[in-house]
């Protein structure tokens, strides 16, 4: 075999490229899997893993240097000091934006798998029907029945911590033991299941931090210091899990520096024939072939491959020719909820430094619920004790101040709504050729909104929030709504969208580009629909099941 | 800080934003400000003023904890140029103030002053703060004593002595009794 002739292609190394990765070396294909960014090897490459507060300069916040260089970074709360290596370098690679929209990008191994917020939900049958039970978008083409399985698969060896709670929009999964829920959190859980008869619960979050050991990982120490790369592989990330998979085979090649600039198509046997990548490092152009291509760049940048790929044949790129290419962008609306005070507390605490929180699933628009929206939203939040950072009644300064300030404060609770965001056709990424990037590649343009049905959900969620809580008997219960702007759920989907007709879908239910069904799109952008759930976990089920149909039609020599 | 951290802080917090480097909160449009230089007279009339703001107890305070070496480099790195100026006249402000009632520097006044004087200080700059337009700028003693909290209970003596630190906490037990006087966890 030549050295640039593989079974199978993966672009992109990030939750769902390292699934793609570890399935499809797992049975016997030899694979190569190309990152655009640098490589961040596992432990050795998390250089402030083990930093305490301070040892950094400015303690984890932001100069006006950083400021100036990371100008998207800077809007919201990824820009900081501790893992600034983390994210993309905007300079090298900008975006335009007719619409504000907050793209947060992390160009390396393991991409955002790295930093991600570790939260693993099913969807459910309430959000795969949605779509035709109410004319919008197109169908998904599949049902939880089939993804089932796939979730099950997947959680098993992504190691998902959690309780099954029998919540019928929530399905449950293969957990390991929950983590625990504080003192005020479980009186919260209890009184939010009597005032509500049990049509609302708050549980604890399921969480891709692992509560008892797996195959070369640890299970989590409660340091709460995710997103710098974790030394005990606590949590899941490409690093910690699916590369380390995939290398055992033997049958991986990790080419980190490799900027996919299109995939190969050849007219004749209407298939996908390799990719062109350029090398990040030193600009050159080279080639590299297999039977199967999987496509995971995350949802923007696979559509941006998409569009630079055979547009000899569509001016608009592999997969454009159903006109829903780059389209129906989503992500989650949030940044919104309630918080109150929880008294009768003041002898009780918590020890170690839980890397999660609660979770409140959706009740809206289920069941006799009916709201004056479609689809509905789930809460993430936690309860706990103010630190330093809180006024402190009657005392400004000296030593009582400095005694007060030391010890714990009073308990607060808040929760934050997290709500759907239906397909708009008009929300698109585009290519944009007046402006090029580094290595004169043309960027992307997004142009993205939310409307009156996530308008609407937003007077709810803060309106429930403070209901419940209130409810659930915390004190001095105040509602905020911070405004949100695309992007900032950090969770784009549905640029290439799964459906039932090559005229109205990219992708068909195995996630196959319809114009080529050897190329497989298994990130954010095959989502039908966004759920009110996070995502990552759908990606990791779909990935699976995607490769377990590659390597089938493979065999029966269909692909 | 991670997103949920990020929500949580947003959620609880009261005191409002950050100056200068948390411009997160506020959105505001920052320009690059110009490193100034700092003597160490500065340095040590900054350690004073925090060391008032947080004094030794049963534990360091914040001169033992080199805050006023700490306010430097942020003021420096992460306050925007608008913000520096303010901080720096503010240093004049204060010690003319501390002259004007006490007829002495800051610097020589003694700890009973030296409290009585900024408790004062703090009152202004809180009765300030009730009254500014939006977009005025921030009273400069709010800013030296949110610089003083920061870089005192991020210290290594503000997380090890202060407060109870544990680096690897190795389990999470979600209920466990608390009586008063025992230190906060980082």
């Amino acid at each position: 075999m030549a050295d640039n002739v593989f079974d199978a292609i993966v672009i992109g190394s990030g939750i769902s490229g390292g699934w793609a990765a570890k399935e499809l070396t797992e049975k016997g294909l030899k694979t190569i899997m190309l990152e655009r960014g640098r490589d961040i090897p596992h432990i050795k490459g998390y250089v402030n893993a083990n930093k305490e507060s301070w040892e950094f300069p400015h303690r984890g916040g932001r100069t006006q240097q950083m400021i100036q260089d990371y100008p998207v970074l800077k809007r919201d709360y990824p820009l900081n000091e501790v893992n600034l290596d983390y994210w993309v370098n905007e300079k090298e690679s900008p975006y335009t934006e007719t619409q504000r929209f907050d793209w947060y990008r992390g160009y390396h191994v393991g991409g955002r798998s790295l930093m991600w917020g570790r939260q693993s939900y099913r969807f459910s049958d309430l959000d795969f029907e949605a779509n035709a039970k109410e004319g919008v978008g197109v169908d998904w083409p599949i049902r939880y029945k089939e993804i089932a399985p796939w979730y099950s698969y997947a959680e098993k060896f992504a190691g998902i911590s959690g309780s099954r709670d029998g919540f019928p929009t929530l399905p449950d999964g293969e957990f390991q033991k929950p983590m625990d829920l504080n003192c005020v959190e479980k009186d919260v859980a209890d009184r939010i299941k009597q005032q509500y008869k049990g049509q609302r619960i708050m549980t604890i979050g399921r969480v891709a931090n692992i509560t008892e050991p797996l195959p070369g990982r640890s299970n989590c120490q409660y340091r709460n210091k995710c997103w710098l790369g974790c030394p005990f592989g606590a949590y899941f990330s490409t690093q910690s899990a699916t590369l380390p998979a995939a290398q055992k085979t033997g049958n991986l090649t990790l080419r980190p520096w490799s900027i996919v600039t299109e995939i190969l198509y050849d007219k004749d046997t209407k298939r996908a024939k390799g990719v062109r990548i350029l090398d990040a490092q030193n600009n050159k152009t080279y080639d590299y072939f297999a039977k199967i291509i999987f496509l995971n760049a995350s949802a923007i940048n696979s559509a941006w491959v998409l569009m630079n790929s055979a547009t000899d044949v569509w001016d608009g790129g592999l997969g454009s020719s159903s006109g829903e290419l780059g389209h129906n962008l989503m992500d989650h609306h949030f940044r919104l909820g309630a918080s109150g005070i929880a008294e009768g507390y003041d002898d009780k605490y918590y020890y170690g430094r839980r890397p999660n929180g609660i979770y409140i699933p959706r009740f809206q628009n289920y069941g006799d619920d009916k709201r004056d929206y479609l689809r509905g939203f789930g809460y993430q939040g936690s309860a706990s004790r103010q630190g330093w950072n809180r006024d402190v009644a009657e005392l400004t300064l000296g030593g009582d101040y400095k005694d007060a300030l030391s010890e714990p404060g009073p308990w607060t609770m808040g929760i934050t709504a997290f709500g759907e965001i239906l397909p708009y056709h008009e929300n698109k990424v585009t290519l944009d050729k007046s402006k090029k990037d580094k290595w004169g590649l043309p960027v992307v343009n997004i142009d993205a909104s939310i409307k009156d049905n996530e308008l609407k959900m937003r007077k709810d969620m803060t309106g429930e929030a403070v209901a419940m809580l209130e409810a659930a008997g915390l004190k001095n219960v105040k509602s905020f709504d911070n405004t949100y702007y695309m992007g900032q759920g950090i969770h784009e989907m549905g640029t290439a969208r799964m459906g039932r007709d090559p005229k109205t879908s990219v992708l068909n239910g195995n996630n196959q580009v319809w114009d080529a069904p050897n190329v497989y799109v298994t990130d954010g952008a095959c989502m039908t629909s966004a759920a009110c759930v996070n995502p990552s976990l759908t990606y990791m089920a779909l990935t699976a099941r995607a490769v377990n149909h590659a390597v089938g039609e493979m065999k029966k020599l269909n692909v | 800080m991670n997103r949920r951290d990020a929500v949580q802080r947003i959620a609880l917090l009261m005191g409002g934003a950050m100056i200068g480097s948390t411009a997160i909160l506020t959105g505001c449009k920052s320009e690059t400000g110009k490193p100034t230089e700092w003597t160490p007279e500065d340095i040590a009339y900054l350690d004073e003023i925090a060391d008032t703001i947080l004094p030794t107890t049963s534990t360091p305070g914040a001169k033992a904890a080199k805050v006023g070496q700490f306010m430097t480099v942020m003021v420096n790195d992460s306050y925007e140029e608008k913000d520096q100026k303010v901080f720096r006249e503010g240093m004049e402000k204060l010690n003319e103030a501390a002259n004007d009632k006490y007829d002495n520097d800051f610097i020589k006044l003694t700890p009973q002053q030296r409290t009585e004087f900024l408790t004062a200080l703090d009152k202004e700059a809180k009765d300030y703060a009730k009254n500014a337009k939006e977009g005025s700028d921030p009273h400069y003693f709010r800013m030296m004593k949110e610089l003083t909290l920061l870089g005192y209970f991020t210290s290594e003596i503000g997380s090890t002595q202060a407060r109870r630190h544990v680096p690897v906490p190795g389990r999470f037990d979600g209920c466990i009794p608390y009586k008063k006087g025992d230190k906060a966890f980082t």
